[in-house]
């Protein structure tokens, strides 16, 4: 179980939740269990989102796992120079 | 409007070319005689990046046409290299990593070389003031006074 | 093949010297090819008209009278871009921006183009199209168009992020809101509160060399576009999108890119000149003027930011919070949130919360500069701590450090910090002997710390091995300002070979796969994380070879200073084979030898810089000169470390030009008063003095060799430094940028009245 700590933009279309926690062993089995309970975020989830994984960014890597008692951030994607 | 058939010498060579009488050097130059090395990067002589020396003379290449240039010396970045061997300002830029993007570059060197032509040991004074009609975006330019005063010290036979 | 990108510490060669840049020659004779420096046979050239209304419908546009004109080989108007965008609103944005549909949004949005013989043509076509307008109220102000009776610029936005949902149209796109703890108990415990208003100016990126690209389409359906951007495979993306081509079929090669800084990074020009080859079946150049560059290309957002900080009288913080307003344009978008995200970002906060407000004005769409957002929201809450500091009677640098993030801190934005380098920036700042220099008369000494997300994306690289041994390198990411050596160098350390048998060139997007932007710093960060990927896997084939050549077990082969060696006494006789060894016998050995990586370079981390500057302020005139400035940021690893002290330079000169000079100066009329660098004044070579850097290197450990991007953090701190230099030289505080004379001296007649 990890306990993910969703951006503002993403909270009214989780039913208002800050947090959530989902059984999940990597960022696609997050992403894809995040967007089966909340069809609301399922769009910007797939395009917008960046996975936070104990301070570091990881944009769209599904492989990725997440380690135990991690601290799973979702970030919006940005836009650099 | 008729074409104006002008005779002038760049870069040490005898040039002819015909141009448009509202046609700048900078268009003649890109465009009819494919010396490409001079930029436009604003066309109101505000930038320098199409710096060329015209009879002695550092100008913007923008500001002046093409049809002027009759009967006179125009030295642009690709006469500046003799040959393969770079002039030392073009060894230094390098040195110096005075370049980033390098869009400027040319318009600086054009520039730099002429003050050194006028004024062998300039203080970081002198160069700054002389340069303030070229911009550089990337730099600070730091990098760039470094390159001319390492340049002008070479150039004057001091070991750096 | 999974690749291992965690830091090892080991001692490195080649990276960390400095060496000649592989494209320095011909940047130094002028035989670089830039976007306008490309032709094609046959070419046409083309002109863009622009609407010199700020906000207009476009009741009608006749182009029959320029259609006619001879020499005018097409002419487009948004009717030829037909919308291909599928309700995807930022596509949609882009395709508006490239070409007004009903309404003209800014002074100088495209409306129409020509393609014609010559340029001469193209500008006589242009005063033959006839456009109707009906002008409407414009809106420029970031806070005037902010306010309920602002003339709205979209019927369709309704603020999002805000309960209740509004039931009428605004200005205000987006509320966004981040941050932690309970703030108004913060304030209950505050010694001292200093609560201010700072306000910003719209600035541009100021390339040098403007959006120029020569673009073909041919019947078969096949495309080739020629253009300066930061990101070729995302400038392919976009025009296949937008005008409805098959994306491998439209082949885009970036030229040498003349600046950026960000503003390279959306399309413009470059679906506009694909449409007009289309429609003409010929060739089309464009190239912007400077003019265009300044009225249609990417500015950054004008800004008007509240920071309100709390604190003990021993300097703990104990509560701050930031309210910023950023315009992006006629189109919503995402800068302010970016704002609000980086504004507390450099603190140890129990509680903070920071909104975004996101304001659409009929100014040119924003594009990212530099930081994106981070300087303007770095300004407010650097000036405001600045004041905190002087309210206390504490040093600025100490105040800072009492309060500076640290590895655990949560982020003001929400994820917990893993090792970064504030503190370490602030203690360099804190020992330096600028900070204790002797000061002049009307001089004074401000400094400031700036924060920036380094992104890293995805990267591809080949990596292919020449018959004599020596190296080609072909990567995807733009080199803006010397990555082809700082990559180059990369190759040479992984490979254990000389940086001069490497040539590193930047491929086009039909000869390797794609690439993100080269934005977020991450240029030299992702490639060089995929270069060692690809030397890695050009070293497990040459110990194949290697083992063929010696008739021995590969697993008896290893990579030592750039040579296969047998292991063991038992191969004691065999001499180690070097690349120019095994690359001579590849043909027999199982053809060519590459190695190839593609991958998602991720854990660029954060990045932090301390700057310090001293200024002097003429009382007479308010004239301000820049007289030392120090620029402190960590690098992770400098891999070349003459364009890691450049990047920092460059952003601190362009900051100090935001800080003091820069602005887009708009009329009544809504048009844009100073499309030039005549009146744009950026800073010039007798602006500036020398800027001192110092890298630090504390290893990123998601890099190999520890690096981090360099990019864009050096253009955060300068807003503030400079502003709190002012406001120490001047004694009166500044809080709207840039500090122009103008508005010093009206600062000090204030407080002469006061």
């Amino acid at each position: 179980m990890v306990e993910v700590t969703l951006w503002a933009g993403l909270i009214p279309l989780a039913d208002n939740q800050k947090k959530v926690t989902v059984e999940a062993t990597t960022i696609r089995d997050l992403l894809r269990k995040l967007g089966e309970r909340y069809p609301g975020p399922k769009a910007p989830i797939k395009n917008e989102v960046a996975v936070v994984l104990d301070g570091t960014v990881y944009r769209n890597d599904w492989s990725k796992e997440l380690p135990d008692g991690a601290e799973v951030f979702l970030m919006r994607r940005l836009a650099g120079g | 409007m008729s074409a104006i058939a002008v005779s002038t010498t760049i870069n040490g060579d005898d040039v002819e070319f015909l141009c448009q009488p509202d046609e700048t050097l900078l268009d003649v130059l890109r465009n009819r005689l494919g010396l490409l090395g001079s930029k436009e990067g604003c066309g109101t002589g505000d930038c320098g990046a199409c710096s060329t020396v015209m009879d002695g003379r550092v100008v913007c290449s923008c500001l002046v046409l093409g049809a002027e240039a009759e009967g006179h010396t125009i030295e642009t970045i690709e006469g500046m290299a003799q040959g393969k061997d770079l002039h030392p300002l073009q060894r230094k830029f390098i040195e110096h990593a005075a370049l980033q993007c390098g869009i400027c570059t040319p318009g600086f060197l054009v520039t730099a070389k002429a003050l050194l032509e006028v004024n062998p040991d300039p203080t970081e004074e002198e160069i700054r003031f002389w340069l303030a009609g070229n911009l550089c975006r990337c730099t600070g330019y730091d990098k760039i006074v470094r390159a001319v005063q390492d340049a002008a010290r070479e150039m004057r036979g001091e070991v750096a | 093949m999974s690749f291992d990108a965690t830091f090892q510490e080991k001692k490195l060669k080649s990276v960390g010297t400095r060496p000649l840049r592989p494209d320095g020659v011909d940047k130094v004779t002028g035989r670089a090819r830039y976007g306008a420096d490309y032709n094609m046979p046959g070419q046409l050239v083309a002109r863009v008209l622009r609407s010199p209304h700020a906000h207009a419908r476009i009741v009608r546009i006749d182009t029959a009278r320029a259609e006619g004109l001879k020499g005018v080989k097409a002419v487009i108007t948004a009717a030829d871009l037909p919308d291909l965008t599928n309700g995807n609103a930022a596509l949609f944005a882009i395709l508006d921006n490239c070409m007004a549909r009903t309404k003209a949004l800014y002074d100088g949005h495209a409306v129409a183009a020509v393609a014609a013989i010559d340029a001469k043509v193209a500008r006589a076509a242009l005063k033959l199209i006839e456009v109707e307008y009906e002008i409407l109220p414009h809106v420029v102000d970031v806070d005037a168009a902010a306010r309920p009776d602002a003339p709205v610029i979209d019927e369709g936005i309704f603020t999002s992020g805000v309960e209740p949902k509004p039931d009428s149209p605004s200005n205000v796109a987006a509320r966004s809101e981040f941050g932690h703890g309970d703030v108004e108990a913060g304030f209950a415990k505050a010694e001292v509160i200093v609560e201010r208003s700072y306000k910003t100016e719209q600035t541009h990126q100021g390339y040098i060399e403007p959006h120029a690209c020569v673009a073909n389409c041919n019947a078969d359906g096949t495309a080739d576009l020629w253009v300066c951007t930061q990101g070729h495979f995302v400038y392919r993306q976009n025009c296949a999108d937008l005008l409805g081509l098959e994306v491998s079929k439209l082949r885009v090669t970036s030229s040498e890119i003349g600046g950026g800084f960000g503003g390279k990074t959306h399309v413009w020009a470059e679906p506009v000149a694909l449409a007009l080859s289309r429609k003409a079946g010929r060739p089309v150049k464009l190239v912007m003027s400077r003019e265009e560059v300044f009225r249609a290309s990417g500015p950054t957002s004008a800004t008007s930011i509240d920071v309100k900080i709390g604190a003990t009288r021993d300097g703990r913080i104990t509560a701050a919070t930031s309210t910023l307003r950023y315009t992006s344009g006629p189109y919503p978008d995402t800068w302010a949130e970016i704002g609000a995200m980086t504004s507390f970002a450099c603190y140890d906060l129990e509680n903070v919360k920071t909104v975004g407000f996101e304001v659409v004005v009929n100014r040119p769409k924003v594009a990212a500069y530099r930081a994106p957002s981070a300087p303007m929201a770095a300004f407010a809450v650097e000036s405001a701590i600045d004041e905190l500091a002087q309210e206390i009677g504490m040093d600025a640098v100490e105040l800072r450090i009492k309060n500076a993030a640290q590895e655990g801190t949560r982020a003001s934005y929400g994820p917990v910090y893993g090792p970064i380098g504030i503190g370490p920036t602030l203690d360099a700042a804190r020992v330096h002997p600028h900070m204790s220099a002797p000061l002049g008369k009307n001089q004074g000494r401000g400094m400031a710390c700036g924060f920036w997300f380094n992104f890293g994306g995805e990267t591809c690289t080949d990596l292919n091995i020449s018959a004599d041994g020596t190296v080609t390198l072909a990567v995807g990411t733009v080199d803006v300002g010397g990555s082809r050596a700082s990559l180059s160098l990369i190759a040479a350390e992984e490979m254990g070979i000389p940086y001069d048998d490497i040539k590193a060139v930047v491929a086009d997007t039909a000869t390797l796969g794609y690439n993100d932007m080269t934005d977020g710093s991450r240029g030299t960060f992702s490639s060089s994380m995929a270069t060692i990927s690809a030397a890695r896997n050009a070293i497990t084939v040459m110990r194949e070879r290697a083992a063929l050549m010696w008739d021995i077990p590969v697993e008896d082969v290893y990579w030592e200073e750039g040579q296969a060696k047998a292991a063991g006494s038992k191969y004691g006789n065999l001499s180690p084979l070097s690349v120019k060894d095994i690359a001579a016998e590849a043909g027999n050995t199982g053809g060519p030898i590459a190695g190839h990586s593609e991958l998602v370079a991720d854990g660029a981390g954060v990045s932090f810089a301390t700057h310090i500057c001293d200024v002097e302020v003429d009382p007479e005139t308010g004239a301000t000169s820049i007289v030392r400035y120090t620029v402190i940021q960590d690098a992770g690893k400098a891999v070349h470390p003459s364009y890691v002290e450049g990047q920092y330079q460059g952003g601190a000169a362009q900051g100090i030009g935001w800080a003091l000079n820069e602005e887009y100066i708009y009329g009544e009329d809504g048009r844009l008063q100073n499309p030039g660098f005549l009146d744009y004044r950026i800073p010039v070579c007798s602006d500036l003095p020398m800027i001192d850097t110092q890298i630090l290197e504390i290893p990123n450990p998601n890099h190999p060799y520890g690096v981090r991007g360099v990019g864009e953090t050096s253009i955060v701190p300068p807003l503030a430094a400079v502003a709190n230099a002012v406001s120490n030289a001047a004694g009166v505080r500044l809080s709207h940028v840039p500090i122009s004379p103008p508005r010093i001296l009206a600062a000090l007649h204030k407080q002469a009245r006061e």
